[in-house]
């Protein structure tokens, strides 16, 4: 039987109607046609699926859609400001941290979990967020590489904003 | 849309009393509880569990808490999650084991949803949380309609995902006492790659008596080497009222690998598993010894 899932997904809030086994990628892709979030293992082990929840990076095919009930959901949809890419989709195409980019989403999303806690992550720091993070181009390098990068633009963009 | 999961009837209680009365409703076979939902999510999805019924307790927010008593020790609300015991400034400082096994579990994004009670509750042989626990004696709080009980960590896993939690309790609470002076406590588990299951795990537990010289306790647990994590309890003895060298802890170990009932799987031999263990247990024995000196 149906139960409602009021939520907010990328600013956006949602009142729906889901059966209480839809996972929270079904409805963000599914229902709300937000593609850019991957389903790809579905066992929990590579985390294409990864969106942010209530600030926390979390895998969207191992929770129920109505376990984000009265929670935001932000998407790789979400970061960019209009047709102005974020700092740190700009970094991962700069650094060419991706190859087929399907794993692509889900490392950003993960990327900005770990910046908005440390700013400032060393090379292993960012290994250790992203260690759940499978890409099977073996971007590996270039991705942390993207990640140090974008940590230096979103300081740039933060201090330019403190001087206006 | 197509169906990962066998459908369920969902309820969402608002209290532990509404989660236990829901409970108490319904038989073992057609009931699960869903808590971060992060082992129980994928067996649903492999068909191994196909509750009719399941009862989401991960909202009850009464269960997630983390509480330092001087006299009492750490009391851990079982809905914790893995990153907020992982992040906790207390536990890092009086418990930094905790903190530490909490770094290598699974990933940020399991540790940010999964929670401690859940990981203890679904005794799988491999976990991490277990072996600390038990090195730490710490007790679990299981609460029912009729009451409350308290079980040590070592007694609460029987056997492959099978544990003493009656259908009627829910896990309530961990609870870990202070640590004695002298006492080091040190956790490793060996895996394929950072965050993977254990292929064997070992976690010890040393005090020292007042001089600092011989050994008045230890606490020795496997995972991921018998049906259920385990105390090596003779390995322990090996150890306890000595003056511990490195040849006493490999002693231990070796003793620890012969109590030890691993089995071949995928990952490694049962011959290459008490290796393994030998191993561990002299490292971790003396990591932990070099922890009860200094503190």
């Amino acid at each position: 039987m149906k139960k409602e899932l009021k939520f907010v997904a990328n600013g956006e809030p949602y009142d729906i109607w889901v059966e209480p086994n839809t996972l929270l990628v079904q409805v963000l892709r599914d229902e709300l046609g937000f593609k850019g979030t991957k389903w790809c293992c579905d066992s929990g082990s590579c985390c294409a699926c990864a969106v942010i929840l209530d600030g926390k990076v979390v895998k969207s095919c191992s929770i129920f859609a109505l376990q984000a009930n009265g929670k935001e959901v932000l998407t790789i949809e979400g970061l960019a400001n209009g047709t102005e890419l974020h700092p740190i989709q700009q970094a991962f195409i700069d650094n060419w941290a991706f190859q087929c980019g399907f794993c692509t989403s889900g490392q950003i999303m993960a990327a900005k979990a770990l910046l908005d806690e440390n700013p400032k992550p060393t090379r292993e720091e960012i290994q250790l967020a992203m260690d759940g993070h499978l890409c099977r181009c073996t971007g590996y390098n270039m991705i942390n590489e993207a990640i140090r990068d974008a940590a230096k633009r979103l300081q740039a963009q933060k201090s330019q904003e403190g001087a206006k | 849309m197509k169906s990962v999961v066998s459908d369920f009837e969902y309820f969402v209680p608002k209290t532990v009393e509404e989660a236990l009365k829901l409970l108490s409703q319904y038989e073992e076979e057609e009931c699960k509880v869903i808590a971060g939902g992060q082992s129980l999510i994928i067996l649903m999805k492999q068909r191994l569990l196909t509750p009719k019924y399941l009862i989401d307790i991960k909202g009850l927010s009464d269960l997630d808490y983390i509480k330092l008593d001087e006299k009492e020790g750490l009391k851990i609300g079982a809905l914790t999650t893995h990153r907020a015991i992982e992040k906790s400034p207390v536990i890092q400082k009086g418990f930094s084991v905790l903190s530490e096994m909490e770094q290598n579990v699974s990933s940020v994004e399991t540790r940010n949803w999964g929670t401690i009670g859940g990981n203890v509750a679904h005794g799988d042989p491999s976990g991490d949380p277990a072996p600390v626990l038990i090195a730490l004696n710490a007790k679990l709080k299981m609460t029912s309609l009729s009451g409350e009980r308290t079980l040590d960590a070592e007694d609460f896993t029987l056997d492959y995902f099978e544990t003493a939690l009656r259908h009627d309790e829910l896990l309530t609470e961990i609870q870990v006492p202070t640590l004695p002076p002298n006492t080091g406590v040190k956790f490793t588990k060996f895996s394929q790659i950072v965050g993977d299951y254990a292929i064997a795990s070992v976690g010890v537990l040393i005090t020292l008596d007042k001089n600092k010289e011989t050994c008045s306790d230890a606490r020795i647990a496997l995972g991921a080497v018998d049906i259920a994590p385990m105390r090596a309890k003779k390995a322990e003895d090996v150890l306890k009222g000595e003056k511990i060298s490195n040849d006493l802890l490999a002693e231990a170990g070796q003793v620890a690998s012969e109590e030890a009932s691993p089995t071949t799987d995928v990952e490694a031999s049962e011959e290459y598993k008490r290796d393994l263990v030998k191993v561990l247990v002299r490292r971790v024995g003396s990591e932990a010894l070099a922890r009860a000196k200094k503190a």
